[in-house]
């Protein structure tokens, strides 16, 4: 996990990641996925590892605002863009984002391990789809792997995080 | 899960990539989107010594739209080109079927000449490049090439790039007026891989079939074009009963039986997405159907 348990002399890189607005740097192989550098390297450990080849979606990450896979992505290919990851939805300490708030009235997650990566692709698509129907809640959460909820009350969270969304709005 | 060891590469233009490429030969590989090849690196099915990143390629983002063709560049991703209405508006096929490339998070990062050059039978656009008789553009340090559909498509996941080669664009020819298009796939889960797939292009000059083409997805080594023109031609294109394409078509394809499907369950989904998509192309043409509705997801074709 560590660069302690690394056995094998690798040629390592300084690698600088734009993560949640803050530029971050730490020494990585080529190799390094992005999702590894951001838990390992970068102890962001928000972003979960589920499949490693781009099939259950739990290390979905927001690149430019775009969600992407993090363990489908080198670290250093990275480097040119604005990463976001779960630890950077919320809008400050106090307060939790419209997607995660919406989980936690819904009960949208039970043990929690797919949750970062539905959170991060839900936050983008409702930026572009403001007021999804329940069909396209679910179309949204379509490329996410759940293995406890049965998804419907992921579905109920996609919609009530645009109604936090908008209710937000009227408020500020 | 975790890949190889490699040497990275980050050229800045495409002389630089192919420059690395004629040196490393045969151990390099390029990586653009890599949705299809960080996971092979993952699983450690190819373990290359040199990944040529062409991510920071200047000058391989673009989507052109001319009178002959939609040509895009090897860094515009799938979601890039699916969202692109000038594209649209020339070759629908192309949303017709990007939106069944997988999941929509992986076409944010996946392009679509990578998943050309990736040559994956099982891929969407392969078969859309064979149907629109397109070409990929390629690049080496011995210069360029221009390599048909036709020719390029050699096997299952084997193109006919060299080693020292780059695909840079593709394009896709445009159809000749009159004509509509549809796309279909079934797979057991939306944006998994296919079990079988078909795109089809109806094209009819005053209400007259003149060439009807399909090209199939997961059910054929390559993708290749199965042309019905001459079985079809002549005939009024709203009253064509499209089942009889289905035969024809079973007879075309070579599916292969794997865990989620027999031979036999594969052939009788070719005929029945090449009765639907032949349908939906029709409506296209006649108006009958806006170009959403023919969307692969309406399932059976609709009258309007």
């Amino acid at each position: 996990m560590t660069d302690s348990t690394t056995t094998v002399s690798e040629q390592t890189t300084e690698i600088t990641l734009r993560v949640n607005g803050v530029n971050r740097t730490a020494s990585a192989p080529a190799r390094r996925l992005l999702s590894d550098f951001l838990r390992h390297d970068l102890r962001l450990t928000g972003t979960h590892v589920g499949c490693e080849h781009g099939v259950c979606g739990a290390c979905t990450v927001l690149v430019d605002g775009q969600p992407m896979r993090a363990c489908l992505m080198f670290a250093v290919t990275a480097q040119d863009h604005e990463i976001t990851t779960v630890e950077g939805l919320a809008p400050d300490a106090e307060q939790m984002s419209p997607v995660q708030q919406a989980f936690t009235e819904c009960h949208g997650l039970q043990c929690g391990f797919c949750t970062p990566g539905f959170l991060t692709t839900i936050t983008a698509y409702l930026q572009e789809h403001p007021d999804p129907t329940q069909e396209e809640a679910r179309e949204c959460i379509s490329g996410n792997l759940c293995r406890c909820t049965g998804y419907q009350n992921i579905v109920k969270s996609v919609l009530r995080a645009a109604e936090i969304t908008k209710e937000r709005e009227a408020t500020s | 899960m975790k890949p190889s060891p490699f040497v990275h590469h980050a050229p800045r233009s495409v002389d630089e990539a192919v420059a690395v490429l004629a040196e490393v030969g045969h151990d390099g590989k390029v990586l653009a989107g890599g949705q299809s090849l960080i996971p092979i690196l993952n699983m450690r099915l190819a373990a290359p010594a040199h990944l040529v990143d062409i991510n920071r390629v200047s000058g391989l983002g673009d989507v052109e739209v001319t009178q002959d063709a939609v040509r895009i560049g090897a860094l515009v991703r799938h979601a890039q080109l699916e969202r692109h209405e000038g594209a649209h508006a020339a070759l629908p096929l192309l949303r017709q079927a990007l939106v069944n490339v997988a999941h929509p998070v992986i076409r944010n990062r996946g392009t679509t000449v990578g998943s050309i050059a990736h040559a994956d039978p099982s891929g969407e656009m392969p078969a859309v490049l064979a149907l629109l008789d397109g070409h990929v553009e390629v690049a080496s340090a011995r210069g360029t090439r221009q390599i048909a559909s036709a020719d390029f498509f050699l096997g299952p996941l084997e193109s006919s790039l060299a080693e020292d080669e780059m695909a840079v664009g593709a394009s896709f020819r445009r159809l000749p007026a009159g004509t509509g298009t549809a796309f279909q796939e079934s797979a057991r889960r939306h944006g998994d891989y296919a079990l079988a797939g078909v795109a089809a292009a109806v094209t009819a000059v005053d209400g007259v079939v003149t060439g009807v083409r399909l090209s199939f997805v997961s059910v054929t080594p390559t993708p290749d074009v199965l042309d019905l023109t001459e079985a079809f031609t002549g005939r009024a294109v709203r009253d064509v009963d499209w089942s009889e394409a289905a035969e024809p078509a079973r007879q075309h394809v070579d599916p292969d039986a794997d865990i989620h499907a027999t031979v036999a369950y594969r052939q009788m989904l070719v005929g029945v997405l090449t009765t639907r998509a032949l349908a939906a192309a029709t409506a296209a043409v006649t108006g009958d159907l806006t170009d959403t509705d023919a969307a692969p997801r309406a399932g059976a074709a609709r009258k309007a």
